[in-house]
């Protein structure tokens, strides 16, 4: 608190700019003490296009905090899912409940593609993510607080044109979580990177996780990266959650160790069984 | 960056002056080569006159200040004209971009309309402007009118649909997402819409003018005409070439800073 009052005081001494960044930040964590995740309750939530059935009565709590990671094999209906809980389809039966002090910027998406406006400097890309607080007076510095946490403070007025696609990623990663959001959803945000790129950027999506203590919902196609990163992984079968493994293995987590990899081979399995059983059919 | 985009960087920095003038040598080439075939004897006088004539000519209607006041006239139809035809084509592009509703009252319309040569309007339009400067306006405005609100449109259909959910997941207002989104991606295919209306413009003013005027540049040429004074003639011609130049170097400037982001436009 006191960093905040001499922040804030009129009087104070011109500081400089990683003074100033550094502030910013611990400005940022006093307020996400109260600010944490928000818990999410599913029931009986389906949803069909047409005729179409995609999700057949999903039924889910989320607790506060949680990471879950949903994996299943393409057009099982993971991504409708989660743009269900984000909000950018309509529900045809069922609920979604969130805590009851959410406000639509508590619930932030990530997707496979960068989508950042290529006309603005990266800067102003992270500050779109401020919704309504754009305007702010504040809204830079949050905007720079935001680039520093995915380390890329130094890439702030460049295109994003001339960025690689781990660094768009990571762009993309900072404009989420410029607004602190309570429920941060991924879909495949990783589905595009190589190899290399997406192990570093799993270590930062584990240590903004960490540190900010959002509820993170990870849709992946990748095993490995849901047992890497998620507390549970959830299985979506025919619009459905067929099985839910939790994954008790402490943080930070031995990535190839011989517990994930066992996690690894029981939910592989019972992905495939899956298969095999529609092709028997 | 690939192995083309570097190329021309090695000889770039020794040369920086001489690379300005590539574009320039052909023109240059073939005036020479005009010159030389003129003072030869190889063309005729009274076929084509020599650069070094037509060059003359100019200079004596500079001096009378007639090449000045048609000039000027004709430059203030031709922008007068674009700003016209160009704000309408613009406000309709994006009117009809942006609501079905408009664009299923007024596009069909517009698509019967602009397949009638403008031009072919030109005995109507004297019959009802006579030969003043409404006439030559009103079909400068229709020529240009067309490019810009074809090419507006399409830019503004084409916004990449992903940016628009991202604007609106993060809470924009239509005005934000309009001033953020959709016309800074509609803006490079404008551009192509400007361009071409700008070749437009020129062409139906030269026909107008020469159809029908008291003044200008076409005016010029055919008076020019009547007493067989071919300098003149071609001097306009060559005059007419230069202003579409300067105007095409106009929207290129202006494309590049309204571009900066775009790869195409982006200095090595």
């Amino acid at each position: 608190m006191q960093e905040a009052l001499r922040f804030l005081s009129p009087g104070a001494e011109p500081v400089d700019r990683a003074d100033f960044v550094e502030q910013a930040r611990l400005l940022r964590r006093g307020s996400e003490a109260q600010a944490r995740g928000l818990s999410l309750t599913l029931r009986g939530l389906r949803k069909s296009f047409g005729d179409n059935e995609v999700l057949r009565g999903i039924d889910l709590h989320i607790p506060a905090g949680q990471s879950v990671a949903i994996v299943g094999r393409s057009g099982c209906g993971k991504s409708t899912l989660l743009r269900l809980i984000a909000g950018l389809e309509t529900i045809t039966a069922g609920t979604i409940s969130l805590g009851e002090d959410a406000r639509p910027e508590d619930v932030r998406v990530m997707f496979q593609e960068p989508r950042l406006l290529p006309w603005a400097r990266v800067l102003s890309n992270v500050e779109v993510g401020l919704g309504r607080e754009r305007t702010s007076a504040d809204a830079q510095a949050r905007a720079e607080s935001a680039l520093v946490e995915v380390g890329l403070a130094d890439k702030r007025s460049q295109w994003p044109a001339v960025l690689s696609g781990g660094q768009k990623q990571r762009v993309a990663l900072a404009r989420a979580l410029v607004s602190q959001p309570r429920v941060l959803a991924f879909d495949e945000p990783l589905g595009a990177l190589d190899a290399l790129t997406r192990i570093s950027m799993q270590r930062l999506l584990e240590r903004v996780w960490h540190d900010q203590g959002f509820t993170a919902i990870l849709v992946t196609h990748d095993v490995a990266e849901a047992v890497a990163l998620a507390d549970r992984v959830l299985v979506i079968e025919d619009g459905r959650i067929a099985e839910d493994f939790s994954v008790d293995v402490p943080r930070p987590r031995q990535r190839g160790s011989a517990e994930l990899a066992v996690l690894e081979g029981a939910i592989l399995k019972n992905l495939l069984e899956g298969t095999e059983d529609t092709s028997d059919l | 960056m690939s192995l083309i985009d570097s190329l021309p960087r090695v000889g770039a920095p020794k040369l920086p002056r001489i690379d300005g003038l590539i574009p320039w040598i052909v023109p240059l080439a073939i005036i020479l080569i005009w010159q030389l075939a003129c003072v030869t004897g190889f063309v005729s006088a009274r076929v084509l006159p020599a650069p070094s004539d037509v060059a003359l000519a100019g200079w004596k209607l500079l001096l009378s200040g007639e090449l000045a006041r048609n000039i000027w006239v004709s430059f203030w139809r031709a922008s007068i004209g674009f700003l016209i035809g160009g704000s309408i084509g613009f406000m309709l592009g994006l009117a009809n971009g942006l609501s079905p509703t408009s664009s299923k009252l007024t596009d069909t319309t517009l698509q019967m309309v602009r397949n009638i040569p403008h031009l072919a309007l030109i005995p109507l339009v004297i019959l009802w402007f006579g030969i003043d400067e409404s006439a030559k306006l009103f079909l400068v405005a229709l020529g240009v009118f067309f490019p810009i609100y074809l090419n507006t449109l399409h830019g503004i259909r084409t916004v990449d649909p992903q940016l628009i959910e991202m604007g609106r997941i993060y809470g924009m207002t239509d005005g934000e997402l309009f001033r953020r989104v959709i016309f800074p991606g509609a803006l490079p295919s404008i551009f192509v819409g400007v361009r071409f209306a700008l070749g437009i413009m020129w062409l139906t003013l030269i026909v107008a003018e020469t159809i029908a005027a008291s003044s200008g540049l076409g005016y010029m040429a055919m008076q020019a005409r009547e007493f067989m004074l071919i300098d003149v003639v071609v001097l306009s011609i060559l005059i007419y070439a230069l202003l579409g130049k300067l105007a095409d170097s106009a929207s290129r400037t202006l494309e590049r800073l309204t571009l900066s982001w775009h790869p195409a436009f982006q200095k090595h």
